[in-house]
């Protein structure tokens, strides 16, 4: 048994259900998680002239952080209840301003905004979801991308709320009297929202409501049947994929400093679900990683450009537009040819190496 | 109340409809023979005004051996987008498709700014007078000729899938693919058919709008507005997508006067038909002539 529980293990040894639902299929990989947690803590630090990271790659950390607990939240609707929603990046936005708002009218702490407007977001997320209880399928996509447009024109109107088109200044995050701006300080913010998001996500998704989220995806007829209430799963996988938005909207904007209605459009929407669909539908860990993945394509982009300058001096004046185009590109490509995402790819990656030199 | 500017609008709106109702057409044409829901609808228009225009100012081209060309070349792409990247994903689930349609809109709208720029580009004068009168009210000379344009779509169409051959076969698959395959339909050919037709006349209706509002990507707006058109008129009736579009168009207009006259809310214009589209969604999701979906178990 000592080679079976040390290394990756060459099969399927479980023996109980608690086991086959673990976050951690092996001690090796929960403790892979907690040394990625531990070197994340260490990256940002610097010793006089030293650093670990510049501040421009902490501050694309950050902007994996926000956008993959929104992702994550985005993933339990459409990955594991089935649900298409076209308005994530409206209720993204809606955190953002709920945080923004709350600590400008009300007084209260940043600490405690960011949570409150992950709960403001859950409530216009069941209001949004309620269309889910008569319809499902292209019909619900249809209905979520009509609210994203209703939303987007409320955020440009409602000038009490959002400051309208000049937008709204956020507060920064304070913790005991320290001030928490910078990137590098910032960075541990997310970290530890990003942290305790995950785990909540993928513990829901172990529990009874997290099955019968999965149960109405696979054949909602036979959960009815089995006792789970159709239409309250439905709609309560809206809150919880809302909470998951409010929360990362909110980090966004302390982090900016400056919540415009501008930034969530239609487009950043698509970017949500590209992000699931490249990382894998349904999977947790594969949020982050289609997350990184979408982040990090523009940069990758621009790297690309700057170093053909020379021969082709015209791609960097489009480049706006090549990185819009990757977008839809990568889309597209990873449908046709990985359906299943990255987080598919690195299983397939992992079984190979396991039992390397005779993998059959 | 202002009678006058309520009339314009309306006929505005009747204007507007007729062309909502093509490219609704266009759109359930897909949707109705190939079960994909076409997200790239807009985009299609976009790509039909932008090669026409070319055409006409690159290349200095007649218009009237330009915009056949714009045909043909959308036909071919049409028909190409199909092979290429819709057939993969046939019994793909829902997501998948809707999602692919997505990323072509996103790609192809980066694309074409990349290659033509941002800004709106006048359209070469094709008609000499700019509007004629029609009863007291101005009206654009292109539009006249769009709602002309657009009726004899409409009939062809209606022609089509009555008496010809392949009509009756689009049909045929429509109902249900595999009784249509069992008697010799090519079902392969026919969603080519579906696409290749469906580009060409969103390439018509893009050219007509290009005309008179100038080529840009704005354009793409028509493959949104489709939308509350569609569910309105049911998503697999041809009849209801173009007394959807009309709707819309009048729709779209009137909150325009509300809002101009009494309101003052700024752009409900933008907004009235997506309220629509989930009151109608809520309250008959099959809009209406849609057929209903029976699930038996």
């Amino acid at each position: 048994m000592a080679a079976t529980t040390s290394m990756m293990r060459c099969g399927e040894f479980k023996t109980s259900y608690a086991k086959d639902t673990t976050i951690f299929p092996t001690p090796m990989s929960r403790n892979f998680a907690i040394l990625a947690v531990l070197l994340l803590l260490i990256a940002p630090l610097q010793i006089g002239d030293f650093q670990f990271l510049s501040r421009y790659q902490i501050n694309l950390l950050i902007q994996i952080g926000y956008y993959s607990i929104a992702a994550l939240g985005l993933n339990i609707l459409v990955g594991c209840t089935g649900q298409i929603s076209l308005g994530h990046a409206a209720f993204f936005g809606f955190g953002a301003f709920s945080s923004a708002w709350l600590s400008n009218n009300t007084g209260i702490p940043v600490f405690f905004t960011i949570p409150l407007a992950g709960l403001m977001t859950t409530a216009v997320g069941l209001i949004f979801g309620v269309p889910a209880a008569r319809i499902k399928g292209l019909y619900l996509a249809i209905a979520t991308f009509a609210s994203q447009f209703i939303l987007e024109d409320f955020f440009a109107r409602a000038d009490w709320f959002t400051g309208g088109s000049a937008g709204a200044m956020a507060m920064p995050f304070t913790l005991f009297g320290h001030e928490l701006s910078g990137d590098r300080s910032y960075f541990y913010v997310v970290l530890a929202y990003l942290v305790v998001m995950f785990i909540c996500g993928a513990n829901l998704l172990r529990s009874r409501d997290g099955r019968a989220f999965v149960a109405v995806r696979d054949h909602y007829l036979s959960a009815e049947v089995m006792g789970i209430n159709l239409t309250k799963y439905r709609i309560l996988s809206f809150g919880v994929a809302s909470f998951f938005a409010g929360i990362g909207g909110a980090l966004y904007g302390h982090y900016l400093g400056y919540v415009s209605a501008e930034g969530f459009s239609i487009l950043l929407s698509i970017q949500f679900l590209g992000m699931i669909i490249i990382g894998g539908l349904g999977s947790v860990m594969g949020t982050i990683m289609g997350t990184a993945f979408m982040v990090l394509l523009p940069e990758v982009m621009e790297f690309g450009a700057s170093g053909l300058s020379g021969v082709a001096p015209g791609l960097t004046d489009g480049l706006a537009f090549l990185k819009e185009a990757a977008i839809g590109l990568a889309i597209i490509l990873f449908l046709i040819f990985e359906p299943d995402g990255l987080a598919h790819r690195w299983k397939m990656t992992k079984a190979y190496w396991k039992l390397y030199p005779f993998s059959y | 109340m202002n009678f006058e500017l309520l009339l314009q609008l309306v006929i505005n709106g009747l204007i507007v409809g007729t062309l909502y109702g093509v490219v609704a057409m266009c759109f359930v044409l897909i949707y109705k023979s190939t079960q994909i829901v076409n997200f790239a609808q807009g985009e299609f228009l976009l790509i039909g005004a932008w090669v026409c225009w070319a055409l006409l100012v690159h290349f200095g081209l007649p218009f009237w051996i330009g915009f056949p060309v714009t045909l043909v070349f959308m036909m071919c792409f049409g028909v190409l987008l199909q092979v290429v990247v819709l057939r993969p994903m046939i019994g793909e689930p829902i997501i998948s498709v809707i999602m692919v349609t997505i990323g072509l809109s996103i790609f192809f709208q980066a694309v074409m700014k990349w290659m033509f720029g941002v800004f709106v580009q006048p359209f070469p004068e094709i008609f000499t007078t700019k509007a004629i009168n029609i009863g007291g009210l101005q009206v654009q000379t292109a539009y006249v000729m769009s709602v002309a344009v657009s009726l004899v779509i409409m009939v062809a169409f209606a022609w089509f899938f009555k008496y010809s051959r392949m009509g009756l076969a689009m049909r045929a698959t429509a109902f249900n693919q595999q009784v249509a395959q069992s008697l010799g339909i090519s079902v392969k050919q026919v969603f080519a058919m579906a696409w290749a037709i469906s580009a060409m006349v969103s390439a018509l209706a893009g050219v007509v709008v290009g005309m008179v509002n100038g080529v840009s990507s704005a354009l793409s707006f028509f493959g949104i507005k489709v939308f509350p058109a569609v569910i309105l008129g049911g998503l697999d009736s041809i009849i209801g997508a173009i007394l959807g579009g009309l709707i819309i168009g009048v729709l779209e207009n009137t909150a325009e006067f509300v809002d101009s006259q009494y309101l003052n809310l700024g752009n409900l214009y933008t907004v009235a038909p997506f309220y629509v589209l989930i009151i109608i969604l809520m309250i008959k999701p099959y809009g209406l002539f849609g057929t209903k979906k029976i699930e038996r178990v």
